[in-house]
């Protein structure tokens, strides 16, 4: 994807511009956490999963580096081919070098938010490789050259008659036909024809057992399986904080998964790939990417907990009103916005300023990730790096040096309700974003502390 | 016992009323309530926006005024939550710790100290409760809805001792008003809609009144109503807990 220089809220008051489709998202992600709900209220102990959860996370991250060589050893004896990469670039250049190898130019892939992360798929494309993504909502957003606006839902922000349109434009489907059931259908034959005729397939990896060196990859369409059932190189990307310890922890992790992402109990695939059949290459790209960098930020290691459900998504009260493309990086929405400036500060200073620290994302998270307080914290780091505008830390020192002065902050308040009271155009006027779809509140004659004054002794 | 009163800056500057409210009915439950002159505020604003470095004066200057006090109380939830959570100063640390262990938001202070069982009120009104974020998730006020626990809220079982208000429902118990400090002007767009639709909820169901913890939530709901000419009115819940019945009234 590329930079954006628009920042968050730039980009929302765009998306605000059509009232009708904002509510329309907002119910659309909200039926979602309401099913979630449901579904979570099922499972009487959800809480002490979330706990053990969590737990198991902790230990995991606490440890990765022994985890992750025994992952590798695992991975090894089974026979897969175990690649380390240390940044985004890397990863490309090994992922091109493995397709090259095999003369690939055609390949399908499956869902990877990592493989987003490090803009894969442009980076294939300028080196002569076609991607297909087959997962439906990638897919369709592939088309619409657009990407992926949620990390579960890619395609949330689109309206069926927006993809029977596209699908019309490039698969040949009859213009006018938005019935979901059919543009389905019209899908699966075209990704069949695709499954078909790749040479390859990229899958990205749920969790990696370092116990046994297996990955689990879940999917509600089977398209993992099918890529990499059918191609004789499965190359599986994954970061490096995909990693569990034992294969028993996928019990709880599995149990989370689904039902805080979707409100399911589990995806309709679980699939287990721990050996190449015979005559595959089986391929693991661990990749690092400023993980080791964000697990040595006490204050934001938790963010690497993230299983990458959506939760947070569905229930923020701003992603639902912004949408994900607001937040201009391939994870949105809160847990992106933890995420992204460990990736670069200066383009996403704007994200952890995208809330309103409601706390709602914390508390549906399966892992207990303590979003809102990172956000909270990345807004101290942000501003003490200096990305923060001149004009916002003078505004910021200059109501300090009120409020530390209470003789000054009496005079200020008195002065300035008599300059509304005097002279309602000072404020109520074009250049106060307050004003511009609110009322000002009506300032009194009096503050509390001059009632006070006046009155204490009677009351 | 003393309690301080802790009325937050823009509580003082733009609505007195509440400041009164809490006062009398801290008074009325038979409390010595003191109102420290030198307050100005929390500190939260610049916090919440990166700064808190810069707050180091308005600690030092929250701790002189409050330190001498069993209980502070205010009647706002965020500001409270803010105390609570980033109070500190070098000079003066174990009189900043008193002051986050026995600093309370007022329906808390009620509920858990005072444990108030009748109220002297009576309001007979539609009234529907906004559980504002930083009250019911991080001092724990209410139950969220995200977790999967029992329910219960404080501001309610209040507000169910007040003769007469009738609590409607609303489709999102808990869903955040988009006031979110400077987030109000920041993200305006996105702050006006989630204001905007939070109203309709309560709208929707007939509240006659919206009422809330915190006055900074309110005050956005306020700014969104008048400017839609909703008629629905906005009141902290000092207010209604501070109504008078009748008889108290005519005596």
């Amino acid at each position: 994807m590329n930079r954006q220089t628009a920042d968050h809220a730039t980009l929302a008051d765009k998306f605000n511009e059509d009232e009708p489709r904002v509510n329309w998202h907002d119910q659309t992600l909200w039926w979602v956490r309401a099913k979630r709900d449901r579904i979570a209220w099922t499972i009487p102990e959800w809480e002490q999963l979330r706990d053990t959860a969590s737990s198991i996370k902790l230990n995991a991250l606490g440890n990765l580096h022994d985890y992750l060589l025994q992952f590798e050893q695992q991975a090894q004896q089974n026979g897969a081919i175990v690649h380390w990469a240390a940044d985004a670039a890397e990863h490309n250049r090994i992922v091109t070098e493995i397709l090259q190898k095999h003369g690939v130019k055609r390949m399908v892939k499956s869902k990877s938010m990592l493989t987003e992360e490090c803009h894969l798929n442009p980076h294939l494309e300028a080196n002569g490789i076609e991607v297909i993504d087959t997962d439906l909502g990638e897919r369709i957003v592939q088309l619409a050259k657009e990407p992926p606006s949620h990390i579960v839902l890619p395609c949330i922000h689109k309206k069926k008659e927006e993809i029977g349109e596209l699908f019309h434009e490039h698969l040949g489907t009859p213009a006018g036909n938005a019935d979901p059931q059919f543009l389905t259908a019209a899908a699966r034959l075209h990704l069949r024809k695709e499954f078909l005729l790749a040479d390859a397939a990229i899958t990205g990896v749920n969790f990696a057992v370092a116990e046994t060196g297996e990955m689990v990859v879940c999917t509600n369409e089977g398209n993992a399986d099918m890529g990499a059932h059918l191609a004789n190189v499965h190359i599986a990307c994954m970061g490096i904080e995909k990693i569990i310890p034992q294969r028993k922890h996928l019990g709880v992790f599995l149990r989370l998964l689904a039902r805080s992402a979707t409100g399911q109990p589990i995806t309709t695939y679980s699939s287990h790939f721990r050996k190449p059949r015979e005559g595959q290459e089986l391929h693991i790209v661990l990749v690092d990417n400023g993980r080791s960098r964000q697990l040595g930020r006490e204050d934001f290691r938790n963010s690497l907990k993230c299983i990458r459900c959506g939760a947070c998504m569905n229930t923020c009260p701003v992603y639902r009103r912004s949408g994900g493309h607001s937040y201009h990086n391939a994870v949105a929405g809160p847990i992106g916005a933890i995420l992204a400036p460990n990736l670069d500060m200066k383009d996403y200073a704007d994200l952890p300023f995208a809330s309103t620290l409601c706390g709602s994302c914390s508390n549906v998270c399966p892992v207990k990730i303590d979003i809102h307080q990172q956000l909270y914290k990345w807004r101290q780091v942000l501003v003490k790096e200096g990305y923060t505008s001149t004009a916002k830390t003078a505004g910021m020192k200059v109501m300090t040096g009120v409020l530390s002065a209470p003789g000054v902050y009496k005079a200020a308040g008195k002065m300035g309700r008599w300059v509304m009271r005097a002279f309602p155009g000072m404020v109520n006027n074009r250049m106060n974003p307050w004003y511009k779809q609110r009322e000002m509140p009506v300032p009194p004659a009096q503050s509390f502390s001059e009632w006070y004054k006046k009155n204490k002794k009677s009351t | 016992m003393k309690v301080g009163l802790f009325i937050p800056c823009y509580i003082d500057q733009f609505y007195p009323q509440v400041g009164i409210a809490t006062l009398q009915l801290l008074q009325k439950l038979g409390c010595e309530v003191e109102f420290p002159q030198g307050q100005t505020c929390c500190g939260q604003p610049m916090a919440n926006s990166g700064y808190e470095h810069l707050t180091h004066q308005c600690n030092s200057l929250f701790i002189k005024n409050f330190a001498d006090y069993d209980y502070i109380v205010g009647p706002s939830g965020s500001c409270v939550l803010h105390i609570k959570d980033h109070l500190h100063d070098p000079a003066a640390e174990p009189q900043a710790e008193k002051i986050r262990q026995r600093i309370y938001e007022l329906t808390e202070f009620l509920t858990d100290v005072l444990k108030v069982t009748s109220l002297p009120a009576r309001f007979p009104c539609k009234v529907g409760l906004h559980q504002s974020c930083h009250g019911q998730r991080g001092l724990g006020l209410a139950q969220m809805s995200e977790l999967v626990a029992a329910p219960f809220s404080k501001p309610e079982q209040l507000l169910r001792m007040v003769e007469g208000v009738e609590l409607v429902p609303l489709d999102r118990a808990d869903e955040c008003c988009g006031f979110g400090g400077t987030f109000c002007v920041a993200e305006e767009a996105v702050s006006v809609k989630m204001g905007k639709d939070r109203v309709a909820d309560h709208v929707k169901h007939g509240a006659e009144v919206i009422t809330g913890t915190d006055v900074s939530c309110l005050m956005h709901m306020e700014g969104i109503l008048r400017r839609q000419h909703a008629g629905v009115k906005v009141m902290h819940i000092a207010e209604i807990l501070n109504q008078y019945t009748d008889e108290q009234a005519n005596s």
